[in-house]
């Protein structure tokens, strides 16, 4: 009975959340596109930046949430995958430059040329070609989290064990793209692009293609989730989410379940990064930084954890707080407000703002009974595990 | 069993809460800006939080108090300024789209801001973009000369190689350890001191480089790598560039492990009075800084900057440092290139600013040069127990800013020139602007 | 060499040092001259009035330096005036030792930069060769021995002879055969033997000694000098193992000292908390405050700031802590990953409150006497505040340790987290002890951060940087053991340490990354797993 609840709320604020999303997907770029600019309709382009940034966050947000909402591994190295994926993209962006360069050397980028480096890595190659590019996009990531997840859900390590370590593989890349010998760029990582497959990475259209597309990811990602959750599958990873002992003696193999989602995961947290890249216009290795990983899980925290709605929602209102937050007269506060936010969403909302209307509309309708909040408690939608 | 009790106890004060909280954002949006009369809007983008936070808050601090004393000599061309503030939080891609904001949104004639390569390299593209003015206040690597970027902080010709000739004319120095943290600037200096060095006859047996990553904390093994092989016979010291936070652990270590500076003197070029204020000096005494602004220096408009900046913040014993003073330089230009075009349009003002001469704070007068560096005076100090410089050397006039080092192979042959060549990047030996241009 | 000649030196030494008190009057013109040099405010004049004072035989010569060195010497750039302020305050003309009232308003004191320090020391270790305290001839006689002089030969031979101390006997004996070997002019023998002192001495003040020789000795002489420091060499390189493990262990004291704390509310409450680091940051700047105070108002006590700010730290943090657990963490209990959320968001306005209050650069805390310097223990170096965290982490774990296992509250505190209901049948108020759980080891974090403000900036990101560190080593460790954090701490320091002239200190660092997920996939627990039913729980 609880699952049936759980869909139907899932179906009809799905419905909503793909309408909104691929009407804004549509709407912004022809508004910034054909709207004169200064027209009270028109958006303008730094928005559109934005939004798309906001976007990709909503993807990584989704890919969190199906590991963690749906699976209970929690990560806090999804940061990882994200910058992977815009590294890819990165690499890519860097070889279009060309000769265009402040030093003019067509092959190297002009940090190797800064750093006299006699020839192109070899791991750079390939990445002139955006097909390999976009390929790397989604395989790198995804075997880094095939290797890992093999071997971590292999050896059982779970709750907080798990968690830490995938800190610690963040924490690890950050210091080794840090470093300048690795060939990324070091700390001033990629940036100053120019073109993306041939078009002007500076021009509205561009910009206005890119946010479209993000969308478009978003809302392919979303359903790809949905599939996932909603599938038999998806009742394995809840089963194994709140009894993975019980699960495993039920006879499932309960690491190959979370080693293809875990995956599957990295894959879109990947192609979230690829993303970002053109539209913030650099990659660097503050994004392995692990405060990253965990904000990208707090917009899930406060979004709602276990609806894929929710994680895609808490990513744009927190970073839309953030944004608000640190301009203006409140700019030297606004960690305050953060943190605040974070606080009282937890002790005040612990099913996120979406859990927590899905259940306020549920106690609503079944207004008597008493069991109404409990049941809704009790399925899943915010609990790891039974309290108790 | 808890849970679901506390979870009730929430529930009930719920409805509240929320509107509670609601009332509160709804008050902080209304909060919003409302002006009437017409400003000259200054962009400040500079971290307020985030690690660089301990660097640049000062530098936020340094263009409200410029903004203010300009507005009481009555603002430029007539208009009052007005500082828009936003926090990039440390946060690179934040520092980006922070900057479209302020150029598009808020509508910034100009922005002083950025602490560190990467965030100028960040908001770069946008400036090129959206044509918009920075500056830049910071010394850093070089290689570099941007339209939209001018350069207020020192280039590595004009702070690392006088003080590698200081060390080698005065202290006889023939070994030298170059320690910095892994990122552009240190690489790029070392690499610049490196081929310097062995022009000057210094043979890579006597060199040694060390990269610690940020915030390095425990400087053991490397203070005592250093200690030996300074123990080779030979004169040595330590040509540093490590960053900001990592230098207080640093310096404790060398004072604790007894390195003092007559036996290896260590060379700073991003150690200034604001980050001394964090160390008891005591058994630094004698270590240098390299910088092109000090404190301590002696002169009417140093004096009576101090004074003012003082009594701005109210804090009689707040520093003044170097990147202060190259907004103070710089802020003083932009001024004075609004006023000879009598507008703030960037194509204009971008225009007039090289060959626009300001006052130095050491008595000296800075001019914008066509690759939008400034000539700057170079200055050697001590560490005195006080935690300020004692200046021992400085060079004899002002330094010509070098956007291209002569000293690295793919540089040597490109000038920047926005005057007559109107390129960043011309080489001159195949008379092209485009870098190496094969 | 005449004896006469070594008799009325050593007369006029003994006078030099005597003459301090009673200034006798200038003896000529050239001293008077040499002094006002040192008016001029141009460091080659300063130098070249530190050579001559110094061999001008003046018993005024002594206290000049001296005041030099101390920066007690200053002049008038008008009149050309140097006067001495001494230690007692009064002030003396430096060229005829008469004695003045007060300075005059425009004099300033002579400047150095490290050429004229050394110069300096140079001169007072020349001077001070002679000097009643055995420990001031000792270090004169080093300074000897970095500068190898040769006009100090005839005073260190005199002083030799007459030396009965026997440390100090082998200084002088060192300082001597440095000057031999430098000096030109000397025999084989002499050189040869000079060689083997400085052998013996074997460390690396001998070895840059050795290495620093020209190219242009006897083929005997340089032959041994080679094996001479081959073997310091050999010799230097088994001490440095020794000085790694050190280094290791000092670095583990502090991952330690950082992750105990997070070992209480971590490992034994189960509470990811995030804002650990915080605590730690408070208690440095509790430190901070106290030395403030101490600063501007006893400023006697200030050996002692370090004793008052523990248990200050302890409370300030503690209540913190408490304040914490009562107002958030309470709320959640049973939902150990939603604690992290909370915590983390509590750890950015932990952090802007900080930056708020005390401002966002970098706070001076200073050391006490004795937590500065080091020590010397066969080729190793030890710095004091080093051995000091290490012995003061040691005695935090083991007071914790006895707390936890002997008293009522460590009882308690296990009971609740092996088995919650049970114990809150047995009587046990679980709230009030968890409470004071949170509290314990908080206050032990604000403890860390007064000896890590020893080491490492005070400022608002200083919880920040230790943060992760100290997940790492409860974890390694097994969490909710104590003893797993002590042994993973010094593994992991001393690991990191013994990587890190090999690797580099990034490349080590991540290795040790790397090796920290490969180990948990083997122990998914960490190096010491609780068994039994609170696995599962």
């Amino acid at each position: 009975m609880t699952p049936h609840v759980l869909t139907r709320s899932l179906d009809r604020s799905a419905t909503i959340f793909l309408v909104v999303v691929a009407g804004l997907g549509v709407l912004i770029p022809l508004s910034n596109l054909l709207l004169p600019a200064g027209s009270a309709l028109q958006v303008p382009t730094y928005l559109v930046a934005l939004f798309g940034k906001y976007a990709c966050y909503a993807i990584l947000a989704l890919s969190i949430d199906l590991i963690w909402g749906y699976c209970g591994i929690l990560s806090l190295g999804h940061g990882a995958f994200f910058a992977l994926g815009g590294y890819a993209m990165g690499m890519y962006l860097m070889r279009q430059i060309g000769s265009r360069g402040v030093y003019g050397n067509p092959i190297l980028p002009d940090f190797m040329v800064f750093l006299n480096y006699p020839a192109l890595p070899w791991y750079w190659h390939g990445f002139d070609m955006f097909w390999f590019a976009a390929l790397m996009v989604i395989l790198v990531p995804g075997l880094l989290a095939f290797c890992f997840g093999w071997l971590a859900f292999r050896s059982r390590v779970t709750g907080v064990y798990l968690s830490i370590i995938t800190q610690a593989m963040t924490y690890a890349l950050l210091l080794a793209f840090f470093r300048n010998d690795f060939g990324f760029g070091g700390n001033n990582g990629l940036t100053d692009f120019k073109d993306i497959l041939g078009f002007n990475v500076q021009a509205d259209g561009t910009r206005a293609a890119l946010f479209a597309l993000s969308c478009l990811a978003l809302i392919v990602t979303f359903l790809i989730c949905r599939a996932v959750v909603t599938s038999k599958l998806g009742k394995v990873l809840i089963a194994i989410r709140d009894a993975e002992s019980r699960t495993r003696f039920l006879g499932y193999r309960v690491e190959s379940y979370k080693l293809f989602v875990f995956t599957l995961s990295a894959c879109m947290a990947g192609v979230a990064g690829a993303l970002y890249v053109p539209q913030v216009g650099i990659i660097n290795p503050s994004e392995f930084a692990p405060g990253n990983s965990i904000e990208a899980v707090i917009w899930v925290a406060v979004g709602g954890r276990g609806t894929l709605v929710g994680a895609a929602l808490g990513a744009v209102v927190v970073n839309y707080a953030k944004t608000y937050f640190t301009s203006g007269p409140l700019a030297p506060y606004w960690l305050f407000m953060l943190g605040a936010l974070f606080i009282l969403v937890t002790l005040l909302l612990p099913k996120g703002i979406v859990g927590t209307f899905n259940a306020w509309r549920e106690s609503r309708k079944a207004t008597e009974k008493a069991n109404a909040e409990s049941a809704a408690l009790e399925d899943g939608v915010g609990e790891p595990k039974p309290a108790e | 069993m808890l849970t679901k009790l506390t979870h009730d106890i929430v529930t009930l004060s719920r409805r509240r809460w929320l509107a509670a909280t609601a009332g509160l954002v709804l008050g902080l949006a209304a909060f919003s800006n409302a002006k009437a009369q017409e400003t000259i809007k200054v962009g400040v983008l500079h971290s307020l939080s985030g690690t660089m936070a301990i660097s640049e808050t000062t530098l936020k601090d340094t263009i409200l108090f410029l903004i203010e004393e300009q507005n009481k000599k009555g603002g430029v061309l007539g208009k009052k300024l007005e500082p828009v503030v936003v926090d990039p939080a440390s946060n690179w891609p934040l520092f980006a789209e922070k900057a479209r904001e302020l150029i598009t949104k808020d509508k910034v004639s100009v922005v002083f801001g950025c602490w560190t390569s990467v965030s100028r390299k960040s908001v770069l593209p946008v400036f090129k973009e959206l044509n918009s003015i920075l500056f830049y206040p910071v010394q850093y690597e070089g290689e570099e000369s941007e339209r939209n970027v001018f350069y207020t902080g020192a280039a590595p010709n004009q702070q690392a190689i006088p003080a590698v000739d200081y060390l080698m004319k005065d202290e006889k120095v023939k070994r030298w350890v170059l320690a910095g943290t892994d990122y552009v600037y240190p690489r790029t200096t070392n690499k610049i001191l490196e081929a310097y060095l062995k022009s000057k006859g210094v043979k890579q047996e006597d060199i040694m480089i060390n990269y610690t990553p940020f915030g390095h904390s425990d400087w053991q093994t490397i203070v005592a790598d250093i200690k030996k092989f300074g123990s080779a016979g030979k004169k040595t010291a330590v040509v540093s560039t490590i960053n900001g936070d990592a230098n207080v652990p640093f310096y404790k270590e060398l004072g604790n492990q007894g390195i003092k500076a007559t036996d290896i003197p260590v060379v700073a070029f991003s150690v200034g009075e604001e980050e001394l204020a964090g160390i008891d000096t005591k058994p630094l005494l004698g270590h240098l800084a390299a910088w092109n602004y000090f404190q301590s220096i002696k002169s009417p408009e140093n004096e009576k900057f101090i004074k003012a900046w003082q009594a701005y913040t109210k804090n009689p014993k707040r520093v003044t440092n170097d990147p202060m003073e190259a907004h103070v330089i710089g802020f003083d230009m932009w001024v004075k290139a609004v006023e000879k075009v009598k507008s703030t349009d960037p194509d204009k003002v971008i225009d007039a600013l090289p060959g626009i001469e300001a006052k130095n704070l050491t008595g000296g007068t800075s001019k914008m040069l066509p690759n939008h560096h400034i000539t700057k005076p170079v200055f050697i100090g001590e560490i005195k127990a006080n935690g300020q410089f004692d200046v021992v050397w400085k060079t004899p006039g002002l330094v010509a800013g070098d956007a291209w080092s002569k000293e690295l192979e793919g540089s040597k042959d490109l000038i920047g020139d926005w005057v007559g060549k109107k390129c960043g990047n011309y080489n001159t030996k195949t008379n092209k602007c485009g870098g190496q241009g094969s | 060499m005449s004896a006469n000649f070594l008799d009325s030196l050593r007369a006029l030494l003994l006078a030099i040092l005597l003459a301090a008190a009673f200034a006798a009057p200038a003896l000529a013109g050239p001293f008077e001259d040499a002094v006002a040099k040192f008016a001029n405010d141009d460091f080659s004049d300063t130098d070249e009035a530190i050579g001559a004072v110094a061999t001008s035989g003046n018993p005024l010569a002594f206290p000049i330096i001296s005041a030099l060195q101390e920066g007690r010497l200053s002049a008038d750039p008008d009149t050309k005036k140097v006067f001495v302020t001494q230690a007692d305050g009064k002030v003396i003309d430096a060229a005829t030792g008469a004695a003045v009232d007060k300075l005059p308003d425009n004099a300033a004191a002579v400047r150095l930069n490290n050429r004229l320090r050394r110069a300096v020391e140079a001169a007072l270790g020349g001077l001070t060769l002679l000097s009643p305290d055995p420990a001031k001839r000792i270090a004169a006689a080093q300074s000897v021995f970095k500068s190898h002089e040769e006009s100090a030969l005839v005073v260190i031979d005199g002083a030799l002879a007459k030396e009965t101390n026997k440390s100090v006997k082998a200084a002088f004996a060192e300082a001597r055969a440095a000057i031999l070997l430098y000096k030109s002019d000397a025999t084989e023998v002499e050189k040869l033997e000079a060689v083997a002192v400085v052998k013996a001495r074997g460390d690396q003040e001998a070895m840059a000694l050795l290495t620093g020789l020209g190219s242009d000795l006897p083929p005997n002489v340089a032959r041994a000098v080679a094996s001479a420091i081959a073997s310091i060499q050999s010799n230097l390189q088994m001490w440095s193992m020794v000085q790694y493990a050190w280094y290791g262990l000092s670095l583990g004291s502090v991952l330690l000292l950082a992750a105990i704390g997070l070992a209480i509310t971590f490992g034994v409450m189960g509470v990811i908390n995030m804002a650990h680091g915080e605590m730690v940051m408070l208690g440095a700047y509790t430190t901070f405050v106290v030395q403030e105070v101490i600063r501007s108002n006893y400023p006697g006590l200030f050996d002692y700031s370090l004793l008052i700010a523990v248990p200050l730290a302890f409370l300030v943090a503690g209540a913190v802590g408490v304040a914490i657990e009562r107002g958030i963490i309470r709320f959640l209990y049973g939902r150990p990953l939603e604690t992290l959320l909370a915590t983390w968001g509590l750890s950015l306005v932990l952090q802007q409150a900080v930056r708020t209050a005390f401002g966002p650069t970098n706070r001076e805390v200073g050391n006490p006497s004795w937590m500065s310097g080091a020590f010397e223990l066969g080729q190793i170096t030890i710095t004091y505040n080093r051995l000091w965290i290490l012995c003061f982490t040691l005695a935090v774990f083991v007071i914790l340790l006895a707390m936890l296992r002997y008293t009522a509250l460590g009882l308690e505190m296990r009971a609740v987290t092996q088995n919650r209901r049970m114990a809150a049948s047995m009587g046990i108020a679980t709230s009030r002890v968890d409470a004071l759980t949170f509290g314990l080891g908080s206050g032990i974090a604000g403890i860390a951060g007064v000896a890590l403000s020893q080491i490492d900036n005070v400022s608002p990101n200083l919880g920040q940087s230790y943060i992760i560190d100290s997940f790492m080593v409860v974890v390694f460790g097994g969490v909710g053991n104590l003893w797993g954090t002590l042994v993973g701490a010094f593994t992991l320091g001393i690991a990191n340490k013994f990587l890190e002239p090999v690797a580099g200190a990034v490349l080590g660092k991540i290795a040790i990354l790397v090796l920290i997920i490969l180990f948990i996939q083997k122990r998914p627990r960490g190096l010491f797993a609780l068994k039994g039913r609170a696995v599962e729980a």
